[in-house]
């Protein structure tokens, strides 16, 4: 690996879970920062929970494009929050094999600078059955400020389950 | 009690903490706001396909038709 390619920190979650990995103080001195998640979620019902990102504290002004195939069927959607994941969980349809994990890689450029920022998502869920998601997502957010801090939560307000992992790193162009 | 793990990328500190009552209730309002916008969209996708099935009755043709037709 180039040694332009620097993990800041990362996180697992305990037993019993928890709501967010919540990275602050995140250094403003790389180029650009990529977030690696593994991740599954605690919701017994319903369909598949989500995972989203919170920047600077805040969930508002995100715009994405999603880009879905799930095994039989493809679909491209829009949409106004910060999702960028599917995440496998317990109960509900569709079901996901104990103990899969989604895997997330999220590419933000440019995330000290003063422009809007986009950011490239793929995930995928992992399931030993026939149905599992593949994601691409473009996610906007449309603030000009510097990321200082970033958040990841459920999108349904469950926990993110024990051995849910975040890693963050600092790419540099030079 | 549900809790956050923040993660201090300065100092490499790691803290586990409760949510506050405000954040509880923020995540609980940002789980409506999600599921709002998924039954959006599903219903969008429902009316798509009635628009489609509508078509295709006026058609007189059948999907594996049309997809024979498209391919």
């Amino acid at each position: 690996m180039a040694n332009t390619y620097t993990l800041i920190n990362s996180a697992t979650a305990g037993s019993g879970g928890v709501a967010s990995f919540d990275f602050t103080s995140i250094p403003q001195t790389y180029t650009d920062l990529i977030l690696t998640i593994s991740a599954r979620s605690s919701r017994t019902t319903g369909g598949t929970d989500g995972l989203r990102l919170e920047i600077n504290g805040s969930s508002a002004n995100f715009t994405y494009i999603l880009l879905d195939g799930d095994g039989s069927s493809a679909q491209s959607a829009p949409g106004s929050s910060g999702l960028v994941a599917q995440l496998p969980q317990a109960g509900g349809s569709p079901g996901y094999t104990a103990n899969t994990f989604a895997s997330t890689s999220i590419y933000l450029p440019n995330y000290a600078g003063s422009n809007n920022k986009s950011f490239s998502i793929d995930t995928t869920t992992e399931n030993n059955a026939i149905s599992s998601y593949l994601d691409l997502i473009a996610l906007f957010w449309s603030q000009t400020a510097a990321i200082s801090s970033l958040s990841l939560k459920s999108t349904t307000a469950n926990n993110l389950v024990q051995y849910s992992t975040a890693y963050l790193y600092g790419i540099s162009n030079s | 009690m549900p809790t956050k793990l923040i993660i201090n990328c300065e100092t490499g500190e790691q803290t586990e903490v409760e949510l506050t009552s405000e954040e509880i209730a923020q995540r609980e309002a940002d789980a409506k706001a999600y599921e709002a916008e998924v039954k959006a969209k599903d219903a969008e996708s429902v009316a798509q396909a009635k628009v489609k099935a509508d078509v295709l009755k006026r058609l007189g043709l059948t999907e594996n038709e049309v997809k024979a037709l498209l391919s």
